[in-house]
């Protein structure tokens, strides 16, 4: 349906959604682009004036900017490669013949149905220096108590480790799912030609799943990105001393913390551009995947 | 022939420890909280480690049904959850199938737009969708929040039956169209009844997003009788010391539903979550 009436018909369809994502997505969105413009703050609160960027300047002058900037990148750069290293890695193991395998698959998929905010307190809970399990079962180890919490890159592996386990399980339902379409018939040719297990992964499952991993990929470096539960509630507002932000609870703090409403506005646009221009990067490497 | 069995074996065993190490690693947390939610109040800070406490209690559980409001957050809870989930569900199993079938203009942008609204970080809408609440009086209503948490989720959920329409041959459609079916007849009695795994699919992570979304919440509904869960559960938490054990037993049962949800239809999980591609 290419002409005139596919495109009336169309409309009808995408109505009811473009009407909610118009008004409580896009519409929100340029008002904060409006906002980030402003010198909104609690000392202005009634009476906010046009300020030009200087938000946008005072931002990259942020003594902490350069850190809470990389500190970003390594964050989702760690977790993804763990989700899908961990997410791909139980698919392949869930995918074999195995005497209970619902079960299995069941029990994997639950870090994935807790809400956030229980596991990454339950998560805290376990990173305590005294009576968290964590630090409990390496004493059974012999390895000596880690203060979690109280240092900045011990806090930011606290919240990485929390995220990993969050995460792995949504890239192991895709994974699954695409292992499940490969055909069968490719597998026996290969071993009839000789190709062992490795082999076998890297030219048959491995681009068999590309096509469904990659969409999941995107979509978790996007989630991992903007992910402000996990190290807002580990590392208790950013403890110890602000010094283990992510971009977005740097922002959330600025907003909802200190008021600086204009120059928070003005940090969520450079973060959203940021993760825009890696997205791009990203999808044009893979162009020619007609991705 | 006795070496290759001893291979086959071996293999077998590994396989089993690599399992079960994923299993401990994806439950144990899980333990944890049952662990603590079964403490008595003296108990709440210990060194030990055995999975469920020498002297378990339900006092917990008591404490969280009978004296806190715990059956006014589920009231407002489930409300929240189920408006969000008929919605997200009904809006998007009609623009997936637009974006799936038909070629319309702007098309690709508009796929591409909807993966853009997955990259504002919450702090870029929060503010803004407050004042605009605020300014049509929705800002202390159930109604405002099952709005937001739709437009959260439209963009997976749309993502999601885009992907799973794509896989339905469009040659039934056209049967229907010639035994004299309305387009929207086709798509209302052939495709959507195929669509089940994506449409669960869509349906329990619209629930999911009301169930468990707090950040929201906590701006719009200021007021105590129309707190959801995780309102209810953070101001446990935030409380006194002795509310640990009460946080861990209303965690465990606000985790139930959801847990009960994710094991009933983890089989449409993973046959329903074709994410498909952005452009194809």
């Amino acid at each position: 349906m290419n002409d005139s009436r596919g495109n009336r018909m169309a409309l009808w369809f995408l109505a009811p959604s473009a009407t909610v994502l118009l008004l409580v997505v896009a519409y929100p969105f340029l008002y904060n682009v409006g906002m980030s413009f402003t010198n909104w703050n609690m000392y202005h609160f009634r009476d906010p004036s046009f300020n030009g960027v200087a938000n946008y300047l005072k931002l990259f002058q942020e003594p902490e900017f350069k850190n809470i900037f990389l500190r970003t990148f390594l964050w989702t750069g760690v977790n993804l490669v763990f989700h899908v290293t961990l997410g791909l890695g139980a698919a392949l193991l869930l995918n074999r013949r195995l005497p209970g395998r619902p079960l299995y698959r069941a029990l994997l998929i639950l870090p994935w149905a807790m809400p956030q905010y229980i596991s990454a307190l339950t998560w805290r809970g376990m990173f305590n220096l005294e009576y968290g399990s964590v630090n409990l079962l390496l004493g059974k180890l012999g390895i000596a108590a880690v203060p979690w919490l109280g240092g900045e890159w011990s806090a930011f592996a606290a919240a990485t480790i929390t995220n990993i386990w969050l995460g792995f399980p949504f890239i192991m339902v895709v994974a699954l799912g695409g292992l499940q379409s490969i055909p069968e018939e490719l597998y026996e040719a290969a071993r009839i030609d000789g190709a062992g297990p490795v082999r076998r992964f890297f030219s048959i499952t491995l681009p068999m799943l590309k096509p469904v991993l990659q969409p999941a990929i995107v979509l978790g470096t996007i989630w991992t990105f903007n992910n402000l539960n996990v190290i807002w509630l580990i590392t208790n507002q950013g403890e110890p001393a602000d010094k283990s932000h992510i971009l977005v609870t740097f922002v959330y703090k600025a907003a909802f913390t200190y008021y600086r409403y204009g120059y928070a506005a003005a940090f969520s646009v450079f973060i959203f551009l940021t993760l825009f221009g890696i997205v791009k990067i990203y999808q044009r490497s893979q162009a020619e995947e007609a991705f | 022939m006795k070496r290759r069995w001893l291979a086959k074996a071996w293999n077998h065993v590994w396989v089993h420890v690599l399992v079960w190490a994923f299993v401990i690693f994806a439950v144990y947390p899980i333990l944890q909280i049952i662990n603590i939610s079964l403490r008595p109040g003296d108990q709440l800070y210990t060194t030990d480690l055995s999975l469920i406490p020498a002297d378990a209690t339900l006092d917990a559980y008591r404490a969280i049904l009978f004296d806190k409001p715990f059956g006014t957050w589920i009231r407002n809870s489930l409300l929240v959850s189920v408006s969000t989930a008929l919605i997200g569900v009904s809006l998007a199993s009609l623009a997936g199938y637009a974006f799936s079938r038909f070629r319309f203009k702007s098309r690709g942008v508009a796929l591409q737009g909807i993966l853009v609204t997955q990259m504002f970080p919450a702090t870029m809408l929060l503010l803004p969708l407050y004042m605009i609440m605020r300014k049509v009086g929705l800002v202390d209503t159930l109604f405002g929040v099952v709005i937001a948490y739709a437009a959260t989720a439209l963009p997976f959920c749309v993502w999601t039956m885009k992907g799973y329409y794509d896989t339905i041959p469009v040659a039934l459609e056209e049967a229907a169209l010639i035994d004299g079916a309305s387009p929207f007849g086709a798509f209302l009695r052939v495709t959507l009844p195929l669509s089940a795994p994506a449409l669960v699919i869509t349906g329990l992570f619209s629930f999911m997003t009301g169930w468990s979304e707090f950040i929201v919440a906590r701006v719009m509904l200021p007021s105590a009788e129309l707190h959801t869960l995780p309102l209810g559960l953070e101001s446990l938490a935030s409380s006194y010391q002795t509310e640990w054990a009460n946080y861990a037993a209303g965690s465990v049962l606000v985790c139930i539903p959801v847990v009960v949800l994710f094991l009933v239809l983890s089989r449409y999980l993973v046959s329903g979550l074709t994410l498909g591609g952005v452009k194809g």
